[in-house]
């Protein structure tokens, strides 16, 4: 246990690993809006009664969930350039985290729908509010609470997940960590200072969603 | 004026309503009482648009409910709804609840729909509590307010589908306060209820339902106290012990 801790060679590649980080944060935000934007249209698809539009809806849900995001990945950057087509680790990694995001979205977002009343929208409809208006002042407002914590946890899992960038070549937070620490041999001081910057990137983005959620939830559903 | 016409409604293979013939006049309180799954619900659905029928004609105010060209949006403003379950909107205080439809659907200014809401709040009793969330309320209170909710559209006719049934015993009596209230205020009613003893009281018009079609209608006197049908009088005595 004669380990002796050199931080200042860490300290001397902030900008790098910043930069990494801010990589991270950008594939995971990428990959949530898009993500959510796919599972919004998954979860209608898949609550159609026509077979042929749930069923292709279904099938991106099943693998989605219940295979390796790793795969994923692997099949974005080397699977698709088998076919000749080339993506960049940036975007492998990001359709990767959009195709599982997109996955779990849609259950979250078919549960959210579905644990809401029918008769809520009878009774919006019964004061003369347009569908539209219906969903947009009654159902949606319900749902979205409903399905907050599911979504920050995707959220945190997007951004632990896109780590897996490493495998590809990527210049996110632990793709840079790895390249940074090859050079210099300081393992551990870069890993660990790794670990803490993705402690705080989830820690800030769980309470900035709490704080958002304090401001626009009110009462109780 | 609400005219009901030889309405036939099926869900599927089970028709559910089998010629019903109705006229609710300006000022009536019409009753309709009956055995559950008789339709009665189905008939109210009917009435404000949220379900079609098959067959038939319901035309409120000389517009026909179910025609292409009528604006069921439009029309239901007209027609409030109160429900069994009374159905707060529960992500809103009791005046956003009561504010919201006067603003977005009759689109008042901010301070018109909190001004009205809060009459119609204050009118069923719930005045010290616009800025409770409903589902701190009881629900006989919750059911005030869903009775203020509809009120605050400025309605001229109410819509009421067993209000009093999910209701504890001791709160009943404060729901059926406030629709004796607004008989009083010269509202037309129809009034789904199982409350034999209310009907008879406030009612212009009974309707009996048994299976899909009107068994019998006329006066309280006649329909309650003088039934001339079986299943009528076999009706009656099971609810009335
Ligand atoms: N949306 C629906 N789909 C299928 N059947 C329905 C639906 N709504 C009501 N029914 C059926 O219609 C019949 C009448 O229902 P309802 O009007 O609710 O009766 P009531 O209000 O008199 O108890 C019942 O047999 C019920 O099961
Ligand atoms: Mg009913």
């Amino acid at each position: 246990m004669d380990y002796v801790f050199h931080w200042n060679i860490v300290f001397a590649k902030m900008p790098q690993l910043l930069h990494g980080a801010f990589v991270t944060l950008h594939v995971s935000v990428l990959s949530m809006l898009l993500g959510i934007v796919i599972a919004v249209l998954l979860a209608i698809a898949r609550m159609s009664d026509s077979k042929k539009i749930s069923l292709p809806a279904t099938i991106w849900v099943e693998i989605a969930r219940n295979t390796p995001a790793l795969f994923h990945i692997y099949m974005a950057y080397f699977g698709l350039g088998a076919f000749g087509i080339h993506l960049s680790p940036y975007f492998a990694v990001l359709s990767a985290l959009v195709f599982v995001n997109a996955g779990y979205l849609t259950e979250t977002f078919r549960g959210g729908f579905q644990s809401i009343p029918p008769t809520q929208y009878h009774a919006s409809k019964s004061l003369g509010m347009t569908s539209m208006q219906a969903y947009m002042y009654i159902i949606l407002p319900q749902m979205f609470r409903r399905i907050y914590h599911p979504m920050t946890n995707q959220f945190v899992w997007s951004i632990l997940m896109s780590s897996l960038g490493i495998l590809v070549g990527m210049n996110e937070l632990s793709g840079e960590t790895q390249r940074l620490q090859s050079l210099s041999f300081r393992t551990l001081e870069f890993f660990i200072v790794a670990a803490v910057m993705y402690f705080i990137i989830t820690r800030f983005v769980l309470f900035a969603a709490s704080l958002i959620a304090g401001r626009v939830f009110r009462g109780d559903v | 004026m609400i005219e009901i016409c030889d309405v036939h409604k099926s869900f599927g293979d089970l028709e559910v309503l089998k010629g019903i013939d109705l006229e609710v006049k300006k000022g009536e309180v019409v009753s309709v009482i009956g055995g559950s799954g008789s339709g009665k619900s189905t008939l109210l659905y009917c009435i404000n648009g949220i379900e079609d029928i098959q067959q038939g004609k319901i035309v409120v105010d000389e517009v026909d409910v179910h025609a292409k060209a009528t604006n069921q949006d439009r029309l239901r403003q007209k027609l409030g709804m109160v429900f069994q379950q009374w159905n707060s909107f529960p992500h809103l205080t009791v005046l956003e609840n009561a504010a919201l439809a006067p603003r977005i659907v009759l689109k008042k200014s901010k301070k018109e729909a909190t001004e009205v809401a809060r009459q119609e709040l204050t009118h069923v009793g719930l005045g010290d509590k616009f800025d409770e969330y409903p589902s701190r309320m009881s629900g006989g209170q919750q059911q005030r307010l869903a009775i203020a909710r509809a009120l605050a559209m400025k309605p001229d006719y109410m819509l009421f589908d067993e209000v009093t049934s999910a209701l504890d015993p001791e709160l009943v009596g404060e729901v059926l306060d406030t629709l004796r209230m607004l008989r009083d205020d010269g509202m037309t009613m129809i009034c789904v209820t199982h409350e034999i003893g209310f009907a008879r009281e406030v009612s212009d018009k009974v309707a009996f339902f048994h299976q899909g079609i009107i068994e019998e209608i006329g006066s309280p006197e006649q329909v309650i106290s003088n039934p001339c049908q079986e299943t009528t009088r076999k009706f009656l005595s099971k609810v009335l012990h």
